[in-house]
């Protein structure tokens, strides 16, 4: 016993130079191919998630672009019905599935562990392997789509059309298919989060002490286990549908069209604030930095966001208003809809008084956090207005609705999720992103985004419905139509500049120091990028801004072991220190689970059986995945 | 002279009609008309108030220390005031809401009654008749007498279609085992241009109709003609171009009273001649349009239901003059 106490190397017993070494010799990924396939490092796993997710994003700004070609003059012929069905579907589910949901979730991945102060997410190999699932199924859909066999049945796949007897071929079964793909990843996440939040939080960082960002991803992770789940039920009933002969759907055999959308919706809504919610916590971290004061009303903040967690399963009816439910139903759900617009009112008008007390810096993330609340406040008031059903009766299904969606997930997520790349590039890169590149940028994506989607209003108004390939030259679209599509150009335009700014940068950016915006929280307390092993010591957090009350060095935690990867464990609500846990070591078994699973459910789409004989190799992958290397656990 | 008045705002706005939200001329899209317009000057007013404060926030000058809590207690209780304010609003635009949905609600009295059966992409229409004799079918038109309350019962066979003619009423789903209703009242006479809301698949673009609203008299007027089977075309072409019609494969699947034309899954062409377009808004009605959709309707609306049928250039002369006589 004794001996084997000496044999422990114990963070206290080396010097500084001593202990990076003896960390990056524990926590470093192996070289070569196979290191790479193998790391279970939070950061690299997200790094690469965050640019899988922008390449959707390119290839799904592609497809709009394609979608306002043929839009811009009536009886255009650029792009056949079939293609462009195929091409609305691939946009919708694409950017939901491929780009929205991961990329916040990586954020989620990169930032959680960092800003609580741990050295690795939970369950690292579970990290690893929603990585491999979630690419095999944005190469899946796209492999479809490059063989004119894409889903054209919308992202929302509504039976019957997409059912067994109107939704031919395979292209609706790949949309299902690449669901449970993106589900599958996305709950592997949530589960990380959850616990990693809830039991890896650096000592001290009790409740009230959690960074807003780190809320709201939290907050974000339990809509995902909850929502997740419908979604699971509706496209697996789906398959089943199309593929063993079940009847969920179909209302000539004793099921029911309006079931799905029933669960669609259950799942569809909180969709939205799962993009959402991490973006509002983007807002709440990065504003009080660029006005260098504490956020204003952080307790009503983090109610906002529960509130708004908890009031959003509760809506989604509000997609379904013309569906012919009852009456009372109906008005519960608009009084439902328009009760979310206070928690939202809550968060905007805290920011403003964040503003207003603190002195701005008019750096790019916070002139996209001004865009965002220009452009979020619009989206927020037509959501007002489309959750009155009356309202929604002459919008439901028309440009109005995708000017609307547009404002809220580009204007209200994407405009913070760029504010967010260029507040924590530095931080993932070790360089600086280019402020006037930025700032062109900034305004070719703020200004093209209003011309492009504002004109839609009134197009949506004027009775254009969505999801037509084209219109005949006697409606008045036509002009609007145009303008639209000439200013699409211009926000492509944006977003060109900026992955060329994030592309030079990587390379050519100066440097940047640990924490360049003088910024609170604790990602800024270690080199940028952080070593393998995130923080040298755990620090120790006696107060929300940690970097602000403590300018000099932080306290820091000691007693971990340094010859094996060790996380302090500590209490759910006053994060006191409880156990040391080992954090599983990298391994090639999560990607090896993942081709499996990806090979099950692909053949799931041709054969039942896949499911029984699928499973098989996923076995052996899971054995070797979770094989015991006899390395003791859990010393409290 | 009335008709040709009629025909005015056709000429206008080509044969499409007026298909606008905002350009309301029914009773219920009067009413949506105004609660939007209501609802969008608040919602501006709000939002030119958060940019007020948006912007002051950005713009004051002397600011205090970031230590300094003085600020605290008036900011406070400026969210807590804006807080409640939103809430305010919220309610009214609440209420405003449930008091436009009431006005919307079932009307007792009825003067017509249609049948709608939606399907991948047209519109069949029947009109009901206490004597199931007086019933009768028509595609992708209906009339409406000016100022009665029309029942439109909602219905479709296949997959999910929306029944929307914005200037006369909100949309309503057509869902496959369940039947919704909606009532429309016209205001004014004039046409009215419908499409399908809901995306249904392949032509879901090119699956609209038209509402015509005139007054009493022509309506019953029109109403008459439909119901009566149509005459022995006069024209010679047309009279040959019925007897094709009938050799070939049309009648399996088309309906034209009087005629052993009896098939269903089809439009009834009985007054096909008397329609403004034809392939559900796809083009005006003409013998040359007719001839076209006839000669090769996959070229002009990929993917629908009705085959190519070959014909020499006679026959197809033929049987469009007999399609345009059936008035």
């Amino acid at each position: 016993m004794v001996e084997q106490r000496l044999s422990v190397i114990a963070d206290t017993d080396l010097d500084r130079a001593g202990l990076e070494r003896e960390l990056e010799k524990t926590w470093g990924a192996q070289p070569g191919f196979w290191g790479m396939i193998a790391t279970v490092d939070h950061k690299v796993i997200a790094r690469r998630y965050i640019v899988t997710a922008f390449v959707f994003l390119i290839l799904g700004g592609l497809l709009a672009l394609a979608m306002r070609l043929q839009l811009a003059q009536p009886e255009a012929r650029f792009i056949n019905p079939d293609r462009y069905n195929q091409i609305f579907t691939m946009h919708g589910s694409n950017m939901m599935f491929l780009f929205a949901v991961p990329v916040m979730e990586a954020m989620a991945v990169y930032l959680v562990p960092l800003m609580v102060g741990t050295r690795n997410i939970a369950f690292p190999r579970l990290n690893a392997f929603s990585y491999w699932v979630f690419l095999a199924g944005g190469i899946l859909l796209w492999l479809a789509f490059l063989l004119d066999a894409a889903p054209d049945v919308g992202w929302f796949a509504y039976v019957p059309l997409a059912g067994p007897e109107y939704g031919a071929g395979k292209r609706a079964d790949i949309w299902a298919q690449m669901i449970t793909f993106t589900e599958l990843s996305a709950l592997a996440i949530a589960v990380e989060i959850v616990v990693t939040v809830f039991t890896q939080r650096a000592p001290g960082m009790s409740l009230d002490r959690i960074p807003l960002l780190v809320w709201a991803m939290l907050v974000m992770a339990f809509l995902v286990i909850m929502a997740m789940p419908a979604i699971m039920f509706a496209s697996s009933t789906l398959i089943m549908d199309r593929l063993v002969g079940t009847q969920f759907y179909n209302p000539a055999e004793g099921g029911d069209a309006l079931l799905w959308q029933h669960v669609f919706w259950f799942f569809g809504h909180p969709e939205v604030y799962i993009i959402f919610l991490p973006a509002v916590g983007m807002v709440s971290t990065i504003l009080p930095t660029f006005v260098q004061r504490p956020v204003f009303g952080y307790l009503p903040l983090v109610m906002a966001l529960i509130a708004t967690g908890i009031l959003s399963f509760g809506l989604w009816v509000h997609h379904m208003f013309v569906v012919g439910l009852p009456r009372l139903g109906e008005s519960f759900f608009t009084a439902s809809s328009m009760a979310i617009a206070v928690p939202a009112g809550i968060q905007i008008f805290c920011w403003l008084a964040t503003l207003w007390a603190g002195r701005p810096v008019f750096k790019v993330p916070m002139l996209f956090i001004i865009g965002f609340i220009i452009t979020f406040v619009i989206g927020g008031l037509t959501g007002v207005m489309v959750a009155s059903v009356p309202f929604d009766t002459q919008v439901h299904d028309t440009y109005f609705v995708v000017a609307h969606f547009h404002y809220v997930l580009i204007g209200g997520a994407v405009y913070p999720l760029l504010a967010a790349i260029y507040y924590w590039f530095p931080k993932m890169t070790g360089r600086m992103m280019s402020e006037i590149l930025g700032r062109w940028a900034f305004w070719l994506i703020f200004i093209g985004f209003h011309l492009t989607f504002f004109p839609m209003h009134i197009l949506g108004l004027q009775g254009m419905p969505r999801r037509i390939y084209t219109y005949q030259p006697e409606l008045p679209w036509g002009g609007l139509n145009l303008f639209v599509s000439l200013s699409s150009v211009m926000l492509a335009a944006g977003f060109l500049v900026f992955f060329i700014d994030a592309v030079r940068s990587c390379v050519h950016g100066p440097k940047a120091g640990e924490n360049p915006w003088n910024a609170p929280t604790l990602e800024w307390a270690t080199s940028s990028p952080p070593p393998s092993y995130n923080f040298r010591s755990i620090p120790v957090v006696e107060d929300r801004n940690p970097l602000w009350s403590r300018p000099g060095e932080l306290t820091v935690a000691a007693g971990l072991r340094t010859d094996r990867r060790e996380l302090l464990v500590t209490s759910v609500v006053e994060a006191l220190p409880h156990a040391r846990e080992s954090s599983a070591p990298q391994s090639v078994w999560p990607f090896w689970a993942a081709i499996a699973t990806s090979i099950m459910l692909i053949w799931s789409m041709f054969s039942a059986w896949a499911v029984v004989w699928g499973s098989m190799p996923i076995a052996i992958a899971l054995i070797g995945w979770f094989w015991p290397k006899g390395a003791p656990e859990e010393e409290s | 002279m009335k008709r040709t008045l009629l025909l005015l705002p056709v000429i206008l706005s080509g044969c499409a009609g007026v298909q606008s939200a905002l350009d309301a001329q029914g009773q219920s899209a009067i009413l949506l008309r105004n609660l939007i317009f209501v609802i969008v000057i608040v919602c501006s007013i709000v939002w030119l108030a958060v940019m007020a404060m948006l912007f002051w926030a950005l713009l004051r000058r002397d600011r205090p220390k970031p230590e300094d809590s003085r600020t605290d207690k008036p900011m406070q209780t400026a969210v807590i005031a804006a807080v409640a304010a939103t809430v305010v609003i919220i309610t009214g635009l609440t209420v405003a809401s449930f008091y436009t949905t009431r006005g919307l609600g079932p009307v007792p009295d009825v003067d017509v009654t249609i049948r709608v059966r939606a399907q991948q992409w047209w519109w069949q229409f029947t009109y009901e008749d206490r004597e199931p004799v007086h019933a009768f079918q028509t595609a992708n038109e209906i009339h409406i007498p000016v100022g009665k309350n029309v029942r439109v019962l909602l219905e479709s066979i296949d997959v999910i279609h929306s029944f929307w003619v914005p200037s006369l009423a909100g949309k309503q789903d057509l869902i496959p085992g369940r039947e919704n209703v909606l009532t429309l009242r016209a205001e004014k006479p004039g046409f009215y241009r419908g499409q399908c809301a809901e995306f249904c698949g392949l032509q879901h673009s090119h699956m609209a109709f038209v509402v015509i609203a005139e007054d009493e008299q022509n309506y019953r007027q029109w109403e008459a003609t439909q119901r009566a089977t149509p005459s022995e075309p006069r024209e010679a072409e047309a009279l040959a171009g019925k007897a094709v019609f009938m050799a070939r494969q049309c009648s399996a699947c088309h309906t034209i009273r009087g005629t052993q034309a009896t098939g269903i899954s089809g439009p009834d062409l009985t007054h096909v001649g008397s329609r403004m377009t034809i392939g559900a808004g796809l083009m005006e009605n003409s013998r040359g349009s007719l001839a076209a959709w006839i000669a090769d309707p996959q070229t002009l609306k990929p993917g629908n239901s009705m085959p190519l049928v070959p014909l020499s250039a006679q026959e197809l002369r033929q049987i469009s003059a007999y399609m345009e006589s059936l008035k």
